[in-house]
């Protein structure tokens, strides 16, 4: 199947400095990709021309196969987007926003199936102003998947969420997921984009840097791994390409094969990231939009 | 669903935010109403009925009053609500579903159209059963009427969407209410028209409030006041073209300088 989005040395330069300079991406149809990137990286500007929200000084774009540079409502309507935050619906309820929303779509989700799935079925004749935050971001997200998109841009969803919140939020998103609906996520939480998607793309300084499943990614896989115990009450690591040889050859010597408060630790999805795109932060070229962007 | 459908069912929800927001229901619905009944209480006895015209406070005042809710239910309601949907991204959401813009439009015509005619036809039945004003008995005189009152808020409603590009959420109460509170006092809404001096008689006919008023003036007033006007006379076809002017004027300027986003986020 032809993919989802096919970004061709994308370039966008605000004011003379490049925002996107050059960016190469592929999205599968079908898979969770998450984009991560430091603010003013350039995150936002690649996603709002995927969105058809902002026009592109140089390169080749295609999102389900049209240019969304100036696309019609043909293209709108098998495209949704989860806006970072929705205001203007406070005196309206859930059921009311969704319902209006659903009616300009071809092939709309049940209103109330979707009220459901997000878990807002007991607010649904609430008014929008009495939500609590994360109950008005499944009501964005709700609105974002009301018409049944096959590709869904999701920007920093859970921002602001309790634990508990982002888990079940994740849950839904595995679901939209399972049902095949493509999705591009931004986000700063490294563990969302470790749960949710199937590859991650590092950005910064207006290009790709690296490509690859979360596990992956920078080589952490192939990366040494460090052995931590407890050794006579002092803390004791190692580290080694070969931990299973390791753990073996500590077990054997311990007195009845168990290694005390033993730990096998690789560096997480956050270290590499953060080694990742450390030269690139501090000077790189912030472009003014994700310049004000809150930090997470 | 077709943009006519759409645009129907954008009518309902506008109407059902716009009804639900009560300090719109008080500051452009009901204004007029309540401007009307302190304006007759507070000048009652100066009228009485008994001058030359045998005019009360309250039929003198009602031209003006729905003027004022001509101008505040579809200028400053579009100009203060395209404003705040621009800024908290309301707009931005809707164009990001396969609605035709002109939907949009639609309902907000939609609920001017329904909410004037609800804020007239009760200012109308407040005058002639609290305030005993005696309305127009004469086909003509309700053609009049229902010209200015459907050139105004088209007026209104076009030119307020496109005003509201100069604002942002921050600015809107000084840009919008402001700019309208002079103009109300000029075109001789709050204060007799002849009271105002020549010169800015002039500066007021640029605008289309001085015309809405005098047009309704023509429809309300006995036919010999038509002598107190800048011109001595009703005027009400240069009237016609004037509003007409400015309908199509800002229908254009509308389609022209209209954006989904704020400034500074594309």
């Amino acid at each position: 199947m032809a993919d989802a989005i096919t970004i061709r040395g994308l370039t966008k330069a605000y004011g003379g400095r490049p925002a996107v300079d050059g960016l190469d991406l592929d999205i599968r149809t079908g898979e969770c990709f998450a984009l991560l990137g430091p603010n003013g990286a350039g995150k936002t500007t690649t996603v709002e021309i995927a969105e058809g929200f902002r026009d592109r000084d140089a390169g080749d774009v295609r999102v389900l196969g049209t240019d969304p540079q100036g696309a019609g409502l043909a293209w709108r309507n098998r495209v949704g987007i989860v806006l970072q935050s929705t205001g203007g619906l406070d005196l309206l309820t859930p059921r009311e926003a969704l319902a209006s929303t659903a009616k300009a779509y071809s092939h709309p989700r049940d209103v109330a199936d979707v009220l459901a799935s997000v878990g807002l079925d007991d607010k649904a004749d609430t008014r929008i102003v009495g939500l609590s935050g994360g109950q008005r971001r499944r009501l964005d997200v709700a609105l974002g998947i009301v018409g049944r998109p096959d590709l869904l841009f999701l920007d920093e969803p859970t921002t602001g969420f309790d634990p508990q919140a982002r888990r079940d939020f994740w849950g839904l998103i595995r679901a939209l997921a399972a049902e095949g609906t493509t999705i591009l996520l931004t986000t700063h939480y490294l563990d969302e984009a470790e749960n949710l998607a199937d590859r991650v793309g590092v950005i910064a300084a207006g290009r790709l840097l690296a490509v690859d499943t979360p596990e992956a990614l920078g080589g952490r896989s192939a990366e040494e791994a460090t052995v931590s115990w407890e050794e006579d009450g002092i803390r004791r690591s190692l580290t080694t390409s070969t931990p299973t040889a390791e753990v073996a050859r500590l077990a054997a010597g311990m007195s009845g094969g168990e290694v005390p408060a033993l730990t096998v630790t690789r560096p997480s999805l956050e270290d590499t990231y953060l080694t990742m795109i450390a030269p690139h932060v501090g000077h790189d070229a912030h472009d003014a939009h994700d310049a004000t962007e809150v930090p997470a | 669903m077709s943009a006519i459908a759409l645009g129907l069912d954008r009518t309902v929800l506008e109407l059902k935010m716009y009804s639900r927001e009560k300090e719109a229901v008080f500051f452009s619905f009901l204004f007029p109403i309540l401007l009307l009944a302190l304006f007759s209480v507070i000048f009652g006895s100066q009228f009485n009925g008994s001058d030359a015209n045998g005019m009360t406070a309250g039929g003198y005042f009602l031209p003006g009053m729905l003027s004022a809710g001509v101008l505040l239910t579809s200028f400053q309601t579009m100009a203060m609500s395209v404003t705040a949907e621009r800024d908290d991204g309301t707009l931005k959401r809707l164009r990001a579903t396969p609605m035709p813009p002109v939907a949009y439009f639609l309902g907000k015509v939609g609920l001017v159209a329904i909410a004037s005619t609800a804020q007239v036809a009760l200012l109308l039945l407040v005058a002639r059963v609290l305030f005993g004003v005696s309305l127009p008995s004469t086909a003509d005189r309700w053609a009049v009427f229902a010209i200015v009152f459907a050139l105004g808020v088209f007026g209104g409603t076009v030119l307020g969407i496109a005003y509201s590009s100069m604002a942002t959420a921050r600015t809107v109460g000084a840009v919008v209410i402001g700019p309208m509170l002079v103009l109300q006092f000029i075109s001789g809404v709050y204060i007799a028209f002849d009271d105002v001096p020549p010169w800015l008689q002039q500066v007021a006919s640029v605008f289309p409030l001085k015309w809405i008023a005098q047009g309704m003036r023509s429809v309300f007033y006995p036919s010999d006041l038509a002598s107190a006007e800048m011109a001595g006379a009703w005027e009400t076809g240069r009237t016609a073209l004037v509003l007409l002017a400015w309908a199509v004027g800002g229908l254009v300027l509308c389609v022209l300088t209209f954006k989904w986003f704020k400034r500074g986020t594309t």
